[in-house]
């Protein structure tokens, strides 16, 4: 803190909601900092062995992918074995380079000649080799990615964050996320929000400098080295928005949301089993949405039957007899998974991810239904496919999973095929819903509003077009909700409109009486339709 | 197709068209950089016209010879397997990077 001398303060835009005064700390940086050069034997050793260990990893995560996905990853093990290549790098650390600095500094070259390269293909190949050469920095930081050396509480500041990053931090002990770059509709934004981590995206430049901050991401701002008054003005801030979750919470304890007499079922969605921890999901109405992909991204491989098994089972048995949404993997889009998602496409957001992906890959996804049909027998389970496009894809997905549990039957295993419904994201989904014979439909309102509106998600540029309460998304709630309402299907959303308070009235009047939100904002949208109900306009 | 041509004792060169609907992209340069390291020859590799020869070895390099559908590359190998080396490596062109044995 500085007495009288005001910080400076730098303006984004918001990605999640909530305060954090800690520590300022650069990602980028850090890494950097990380280590400090041995001899140069050591040095080239270190580094020798950190090449063998990521190429390992990657022959053995070629292995798993096949496909497309596996000829990038050998191109990966081929540099790493390329003499050429590496030479460069170990005449760095000849020269009195750290193993690190010398890996990254040649990485970071070949990254960014990718990045300008005019073919679409070839700047593509920048993100495997970032990812190269993570994995091979990792390998040289012993692969103590718990110890990123991120203090808890931290203001953790980078260009953008990838979701793997995000997840290696931690959170618990408060902190926020500035991102330079990044954008609101981003994924790590959605884990920001599921995780309740202030997150402020598109801060421009920041100088390196700062020893600690403040950031509020109610305001979108970032102070760096803030003096007494700005403190006690964010201190002032915090407590307002504090005093406001209070009154939230305590409407939270309350047995069910209620609006114009009819019941509002409010589901959580989670990212992982350990999202239960947060102190309200106990006050959900079951869960909406447990997305599975982290289950893809822990260890680098592909979880096992077992794994999965477990982390179903876990939540099923947290829920008791409340009802258990379980998304299969929706991997692809702007969530590669390497080992599994095709790597090359030229547009990965309209390309074979979701539903899709799984049934081009029915070895891993039976391992997946296999899991699911085994935890169905121990409580109210339901699954859906994300990323339908046609009928006939939910069938071919039906006619697999009772082919696993017919499979694990017979081999006098417990398995009950769950109820099957689909995520409605696809505008050719919500467009012919009574084509589906599914048993429920969830909106998937982030990438439904994505794919009507034409905006990348993913690319802040368009934010301000993305707007969930376009009409023409609107209309597509509406209609597959009426659906519903004729049909007696339960219709959900689960998309972050459900979790932003400005949308609620829109949805409850598009005929929405299930609602499945972040664990972090489920008081706010209970207090939210508590208000709407008592005739506010909203909350 | 071209013939393969000596220039000296242990020196042959040759070029060949790239057929390879995309070009020299990572599966490509993989198998070509793979089968190159299989011969004791010192061989390299250039677009036609490129005023640099580019190591065959090297993926790195092969990569960033950011060759395209269509173009024509020009191969040179000099030691004792050298002429092997240039056939095989011209087969493998001519053939788009088949499957298999590499």
């Amino acid at each position: 803190m500085r007495n009288g001398v005001a910080g400076a303060a730098y303006r984004g835009r918001t990605a999640s909601i909530g305060f954090a005064h800690g520590p300022f700390v650069r990602v980028d940086q850090l890494e950097s900092a990380q280590r400090a050069a041995g001899s140069l034997v050591d040095e080239a050793l270190a580094l020798r062995s950190a090449i063998d260990t990521a190429s390992q990893q990657i022959v053995d995560l070629a292995a798993i992918a096949g496909g497309e996905a596996a000829q990038i990853l050998e191109f990966q093990v081929a540099l790493l074995d390329d003499e050429d290549f590496m030479a460069v790098i170990f005449a760095a650390i000849g020269e009195g380079a750290a193993a690190d600095a010398a890996w990254r500094s040649e990485l970071d070259k070949q990254i960014a000649d990718y990045g300008a390269a005019p073919d679409e293909y070839l700047r593509a190949r920048s993100s495997d080799l970032a990812d190269l050469r993570d994995r091979v920095i990792r390998a040289l930081q012993g692969d103590q990615r718990a110890t990123l050396g991120i203090p808890s509480g931290a203001i953790v500041c980078a260009d953008d964050l990838p979701p793997s990053q995000f997840l290696e931090i931690d959170w618990s002990g408060g902190g926020g996320l500035a991102l330079l770059q990044g954008s609101p509709t981003s994924h790590v934004a959605m884990l920001a929000r599921a995780r309740g981590v202030p997150m402020v995206v598109q801060l421009g430049t920041i100088p390196a400098a700062g020893a600690t901050a403040l950031l509020d991401g109610e305001g979108a701002t970032l102070e760096l080295d803030p003096c007494a008054e700005q403190i006690g003005s964010f201190e002032t801030r915090r407590e307002v928005h504090c005093k406001s979750r209070a009154a939230a919470r305590a409407i939270l304890r309350r047995p069910a949301a209620s609006w114009r007499g009819e019941r509002i079922k409010l589901f959580i969605n989670i990212q992982r089993v350990e999202d239960l921890d947060h102190a309200d999901a106990q006050y959900a109405d079951g869960i909406g949405l447990m997305r599975t992909e982290f289950l893809l991204t822990n260890n680098g491989g592909l979880p096992d039957e077992e794994t999965q098994f477990q982390a179903y089972d876990a939540v099923l048995r947290w829920a008791g007899q409340r009802p258990v949404t379980i998304r299969t993997f929706d991997a692809g889009g702007d969530k590669p998974v390497s080992g599994f998602t095709p790597g090359g496409e030229a547009n990965p957001f309209l390309g074979v991810r979701g539903l899709r992906l799984c049934l081009a890959r029915p070895e891993i996804f039976a391992v997946q239904l296999r899991a699911l049909a085994r935890a169905a027998v121990h409580g109210n389970l339901k699954v859906m496919f994300p990323m339908v496009t046609s009928a006939d894809e939910l069938e071919v997905g039906r006619k697999l999973f009772v082919q696993v549990v017919a499979e694990l039957q017979a081999n006098g295993v417990a398995a009950a095929l769950p109820e099957l419904g689909i995520m409605v994201e696809v505008p050719a989904a919500a467009l012919a819903i009574p084509s589906f014979k599914a048993s429920f439909f969830s909106i998937g309102s982030n990438d439904l509003a994505q794919y009507v509106l034409a905006c990348d998600r993913s690319n802040g540029a368009l934010a301000g077009l993305l707007d969930p309460l376009h009409p023409a998304v609107v209309e597509l709630i509406k209609r597959t909700a009426e659906h519903g309402q004729r049909t007696g299907i339960s219709v959900s959303l689960c998309g972050d409109m459900a979790s932003d308070p400005r949308c609620t009235s829109t949805l409850l009047n598009c005929g929405l009486r299930e609602l499945s939100v972040n664990p972090s904002t489920l008081a706010q949208i209970k207090q939210t339709v508590d208000g709407l109900s008592n005739g506010g306009n909203h909350g | 197709m071209l013939e393969t041509s000596q220039a000296d004792e242990h020196t042959f060169t040759s070029s060949v068209r790239l057929v390879h609907a995309v070009g020299m992209h990572a599966r490509p340069a993989v198998k070509l950089t793979k089968l190159a390291k299989k011969f004791q020859a010192q061989i390299s590799v250039r677009v036609a016209g490129a005023p640099e020869w580019i190591n065959a070895k090297s993926v790195a390099k092969i990569m960033a010879m950011r060759a395209a559908h269509g173009s024509t590359i020009e191969i040179k190998g000099a030691g004792s397997d050298a002429q092997a080396a240039v056939a095989a490596l011209v087969d493998l062109i001519a053939t788009d990077f088949p499957d298999g044995n590499s």
